[in-house]
């Protein structure tokens, strides 16, 4: 199972992301963001988080137009996994893989802590190590998590099942207390929680790790 | 040609940043804000010389980049 952590300027989870993938055994490559292909046979890429380009424009607006950024586009398009994690779920919306918007917190406050979350589908290759309604404890740690869409399309999300995680005390504001969504085709996974900084002991909680094992378990068997 | 682009958030779009803004003008004495909404002005200074064509160019911009039409709407001024 091969990996792609993509880097940005300013991102910072990237290294977490990578060691997350590693420790679930999957190999992985750090790909720069002006690298215009993904190496062959990638099966899944990580959008670590952190602040691309200082946030500058909108949150991943400027990452989404990187060259790096048209492979992994094409990539999701023809049925590869695609994990966006924080910034990545920000890089993600803006590149329009996902449906939404992450906008500023409602109390304009960044935050940083442990959040619990409810896992609302196992039926993803990244929630399958969860079960559906399971509690998990995994960290968040932005300003911009407030995530925004249309009723209409919120509706979508949760008649298709697509919602991911969800906020038990919603802490930015994100509509339908939505805290990770995934595509129609179930296999692009944007969510705003760290999952990467609760997959250690040291960490406070594995919770995480779940995620990274079970993505990777379904990926190695598919 | 000069361009002038502003980007706003759209009609129903919670803006707390423009809601803390009008917050501390209350704060400061300035009675009866009744909203505030913050947005962006970016300019650009283009080669092109034909408005039609530097207008067409901007907007293709404003979709591309700088605004997210799923929460904001914008609009162009050719100087």
């Amino acid at each position: 199972m091969h990996a792609a952590v993509i880097v940005f300027p300013g991102s910072n989870c990237d290294r977490d992301m990578a060691v997350a993938f590693e420790a679930a055994g999957a190999r992985v490559s750090m790909i720069w963001h002006k690298d215009t292909t993904l190496p062959e046979g990638v099966d899944v890429v990580g959008i670590p988080g952190g602040f691309s380009f200082g946030d500058y424009l909108r949150c991943g607006a400027i990452a989404a137009n990187s060259p790096i950024c048209r492979s992994v586009k094409a990539h999701a398009e023809a049925g590869g996994y695609v994990l966006g994690i924080c910034n990545g779920f920000q890089v993600l919306t803006e590149t329009g893989l996902l449906p939404g918007v992450l906008l500023r917190n409602a109390k304009l406050k960044y935050i940083c802590k442990p959040i619990e979350l409810k896992v609302e589908t196992s039926q993803t290759a990244f929630t399958s190590g969860y079960q559906a309604g399971q509690q998990v404890t995994m960290a968040i740690a932005h300003h911009d998590g407030n995530y925004h869409a249309d009723d209409a399309t919120i509706a979508t999300l949760r008649d298709e099942d697509r919602i991911a995680f969800s906020y038990l005390d919603n802490p930015n504001g994100s509509k339908g207390d939505i805290a990770g969504i995934v595509s129609s085709n179930r296999r692009v996974l944007g969510m705003m929680p760290h999952p990467e900084r609760m997959a250690d002991p040291a960490h406070g909680g594995t919770d995480g790790a779940v995620l990274f094992d079970g993505l990777v378990r379904t990926l190695v068997h598919a | 040609m000069k361009a002038r682009v502003h980007v706003m958030l759209k009609a129903g779009v919670l803006d707390p940043q423009g809601e803390a803004v009008r917050h501390a003008l209350g704060q400061l004495g300035f009675a009866g804000v009744e909203s505030v909404r913050q947005g962006k002005v970016i300019e650009l200074d283009l080669a092109e010389t034909d408005r039609g064509r530097a207008e067409a160019a901007v907007r293709e911009m404003c979709e591309k980049l700088l605004a997210n039409t799923v929460i904001e709407s914008y609009s162009v001024e050719l100087a």
